[in-house]
């Protein structure tokens, strides 16, 4: 494929994309002339298709051909972001944002809305988009999407993700054409350089520097790498930004591949990512088929490729070096640093290593400029990033924010809050590798430096909601329970340390705890991060020291009071009735596993049976009781 | 190491063994892709499929079993007819996806790690599908089950039992 070949699928396109990003008086207009009287986009991401999405894309199909409908779009997209509504549908030009679909909803939809001269179904909205007064709010304009800047997933949600024409005139290759036409490689790393932007798959290094260093290693091999193991648990925004837009990765590896003098690519991606991977694939073979991988690339003399390697769980392989060990096909260890990969990196060559989110970046690096990319975000980290937003939280999905927006806005704005009324603890933020971060420093504006100032990571941008129901200690213990499991076991400070960590930990939330264990987990944490060979073993206790930093007296309460506040760690709750709000009715006996419920011979005033009581030498402290009672008979203390 | 059969399961399957061998043995860093592709051939990687890996790549035997035991995901014990999977990453344990395997795991009789006798089910946890928007969630097979609460469980297991009889 030619430039002017690649720019006419853009003008050919270009109008049935802008219908879905004008307002709504706009997109009307435009649509006239796209040839579909209205366009539906269904969400097929991982979060909508495990919520059914397909039956819904399925039962919109059939029904429109029922009602002999045939100037309607239907267009299969990546995230929208607001997983927890899902499946989610949006019908352009109006914009309406249809949640939590059903067939039946579909059905209804079709009957009343798609239908010429059809109106909206109000009562299948998302809510937020329904005004009082029964006007409708354009979804942009909702609190979970107002503060939101979408750079890294510009086209999620927006365009068909198995499509590289929607690609393309969604703006997709348009960097890499401007690239081979009017840039040298030096160009490039230095508009990079000045954008400012740092790698978002954890450590934050600047993303322009990496690939000087890879510029200037000699040699006639080098490779660009790209790292999909998402593997903190709670972070899916490269799983959205590969589902919703592989092109935008692959288009960002050639730049780079033509930055540094390389011609060959490598995605390492999580095999628990079959959707992501299956784009991917599709993606490739279009890109190739389309001339935008291969030899030659858009007939301007520059070759590049790129192959998909699947990772097979194992944390450790977001590191850096353990990824390319794992690539060569071994076991996925660490290798001690230096040499750094930029020298001495896959297959011994040169190579540079990006994460999704940062690959995702550089189109708009290239498009709009550094200047423009470096004005958004806090004076040292720059654009936005993507958080996925998780836990105890009303809006649990993917949300894009600028850098140095509030945890609070995160939360309360965009997040619509804790549900059920419950009170604010912490957000966890930067997984196994991070820490927590309290109430009182709500408004701290997160950016690389300003976690680490308080105690956690940005990390890959997992954001946990934890309520007043989360026990620190437990979560603490959960971390290490991952890092323990995950731990490669090449190096002795992170194979026994994180062990020993857990033990202690374990020791705590049983009530077997003493004040000295405070400090030999203070002691073995400094040790285990002075001297683990990689970033797994050596960032491993900050979920631990941060929580005894922020939550100390938490610790202490189940050391010293044998107590835990949240009511989470089992051994250290007690099952008790209240003899005078039983009635007596034996529920609570009756589904007790371990038969420790019996009647007593009291009568509570006002009462007909006699009440119950719990054995505590053999209750195993299930709270089936708890659960069981209707009277909130049942304590716990 | 426990007793294996000397033959790699039927000739299909072997022959099936033979042609991703074949096919991807001058690729740089194969090992890896081959395993994958045998566990999708035989379910897991009993010691006679290892051992044929390591002849038809000229490596030793240790290598290859150093690769499979590294990796969470491949496995040298077959696995039951329908795989489920307990999401244990932080956004589903903080919404109870612990409770969820306790539940599975009581209604099944086996543990983690296990397979049921008659080969239906087999249980394992795992570290996140990205499907935090449903937390908690469990997948069987490839089936994303969300919003789980443990009374839940029951009668999505039945219904897989209900579907084999």
């Amino acid at each position: 494929m030619t430039v002017k070949e690649l720019d006419a699928i853009r003008a050919k396109k270009q109008q049935l994309i802008d219908v879905r990003r004008l307002v709504r008086e706009q997109a009307e207009e435009m649509a006239k002339h796209t040839g579909y009287r209205k366009q539906v986009l269904v969400c097929g991401g991982t979060g909508c298709t495990s919520s059914h999405s397909k039956q819904v894309i399925e039962h919109l199909e059939k029904t429109l051909a029922e009602c002999n409908i045939n100037d309607v779009l239907v267009v299969k997209t990546g995230c929208f972001g607001l997983c927890t509504l899902g499946p989610i549908m949006i019908v352009y030009p109006e914009g309406a944002f249809y949640a939590q679909m059903t067939p039946e909803h579909v059905e209804t939809v079709v009957r009343k809305h798609l239908i010429p001269g059809g109106e909206i179904v109000k009562e299948l909205l998302y809510q937020d988009t329904v005004h009082p007064d029964g006007s409708i709010t354009p979804f942009a304009e909702t609190p979970f999407y107002k503060k939101q800047m979408r750079i890294a997933l510009r086209n999620c949600g927006v365009i068909a993700a198995e499509d590289i024409e929607e690609a393309i005139a969604a703006g997709d290759y348009a960097a890499i054409e401007k690239v081979l036409t009017s840039m040298t490689p030096d160009d490039v790393i230095s508009e990079v350089l000045a954008s400012g932007l740092r790698g978002r798959g954890g450590a934050g290094f600047p993303t322009g520097r990496k690939w000087s260093f890879a510029k200037a290693s000699a040699g006639d091999v080098k490779y660009v790498c790209c790292n999909a193991d998402e593997g903190d648990p709670g972070a899916f925004m490269d799983r959205s930004v590969l589902e919703g837009d592989p092109h935008c990765v692959l288009e960002a590896m050639t730049i780079a591949g033509y930055a540094i003098g390389a011609h060959q690519g490598y995605i390492y991606v999580r095999a628990e990512y079959p959707i992501a991977v299956e784009r991917l694939k599709i993606a490739i073979a279009q890109a190739r088929q389309y001339g935008l991988l291969g030899k030659n690339i858009l007939g301007l003399g520059f070759d590049f490729d790129i192959d998909i390697r699947l990772g097979a769980g194992a944390f450790v392989c977001g590191e850096e070096t353990a990824l390319m060990t794992s690539i060569e096909g071994h076991r996925g260890e660490p290798r001690p640093r230096p040499p750094f990969p930029a020298v001495k990196g896959l297959f011994e060559k040169p190579t540079i290593l990006n994460n999704v989110e940062t690959w995702a970046n550089i189109n708009p690096i290239i498009m709009k400029g550094a200047k423009w990319y470096s004005s958004i975000g806090t004076e040292k980290s720059k654009g936005t990033k993507v958080f996925a937003l998780g836990g105890k939280i009303n809006n649990v999905g993917l949300v894009e924010v600028p850098m140095g927006t509030t945890l609070r806005d995160i939360i309360y704005e965009i997040g619509g809050g804790i549900p059920n009324g419950k009170a604010f603890k912490a957000a966890q933020t930067g997984g196994p590798s991070g820490g927590c971060i309290p109430a009182d420093l709500i408004d701290t504006p997160i950016d690389f430096d300003n976690l680490v100032a308080i105690g956690s990571m940005m990390g890959s941008g997992g954001l946990i909601v934890l309520d007043e129901d989360s026990c620190m200690v437990d979560i603490s213990k959960f971390y290490l329970e991952f890092t323990a499991d995950e731990s490669c076991g090449k190096c002795t400070p992170c194979r026994i340390g994180t062990r020993r960590l857990l033990d202690l930990l374990t020791k705590i939330t049983e009530g077997k705890g003493t004040p000295e264990d405070l400090d030999k987990i203070e002691a073995l944490a400094q040790h285990m991060k002075s001297s683990s060979l990689c970033a797994l073993g050596q960032s491993a206790p900050n979920p631990v020291l941060s929580t005894l930093a922020k939550f100390r007296k938490e610790y202490e309460d189940h050391i010293y009071n044998h107590h835990c506040t949240a009511g989470v760690c089992k051994a250290l709750l007690n099952f008790s009735i209240d003899k005078e709000k039983c009635i007596g009715c034996g529920m609570c006996a009756k589904n007790c596993p371990a038969s420790a419920i019996t009647r007593t011979d009291y009568i509570a005033p006002g009462h007909k049976l006699a009440s119950f009581q719990i054995d505590p030498a053999k209750c195993v402290k299930c709270g089936v009781c708890m659960g069981n009672c209707k009277f909130k008979a049942v304590e716990r203390k | 190491m426990e007793h294996c059969e000397a033959k790699c399961g039927t000739a299909e399957q072997e022959k099936a063994l033979e042609a991703v061998i074949e096919a991807s043995r001058s690729t740089p860093g194969c090992l890896m892709h081959i395993l994958q592709e045998a566990q999708g051939i035989y379910g897991y990687l009993p010691m006679p499929v290892q051992k044929k890996i390591a002849e038809g790549l000229g490596i030793s035997l240790s290598e290859v079993y150093g690769v499979v035991t590294f990796y969470a995901q491949f496995s040298l014990k077959p696995k039951g007819k329908n795989r489920i999977s307990v999401c244990l990453g932080t956004a589903c344990y903080v919404k109870g996806s612990d409770k969820i395997l306790a539940e599975v795991e009581k209604e099944l009789g086996i543990k983690c790690g296990e397979c049921t006798e008659d080969g239906l089910f087999s249980i394992d946890s795992c570290r996140c599908v990205g499907a935090c928007g449903l937390a908690p969630v469990m997948m069987i097979g490839d089936e994303v089950y969300g919003k789980l609460t443990p009374d839940k469980v029951k009668g999505i297991l039945d219904s897989y039992k209900e579907a084999s009889k």
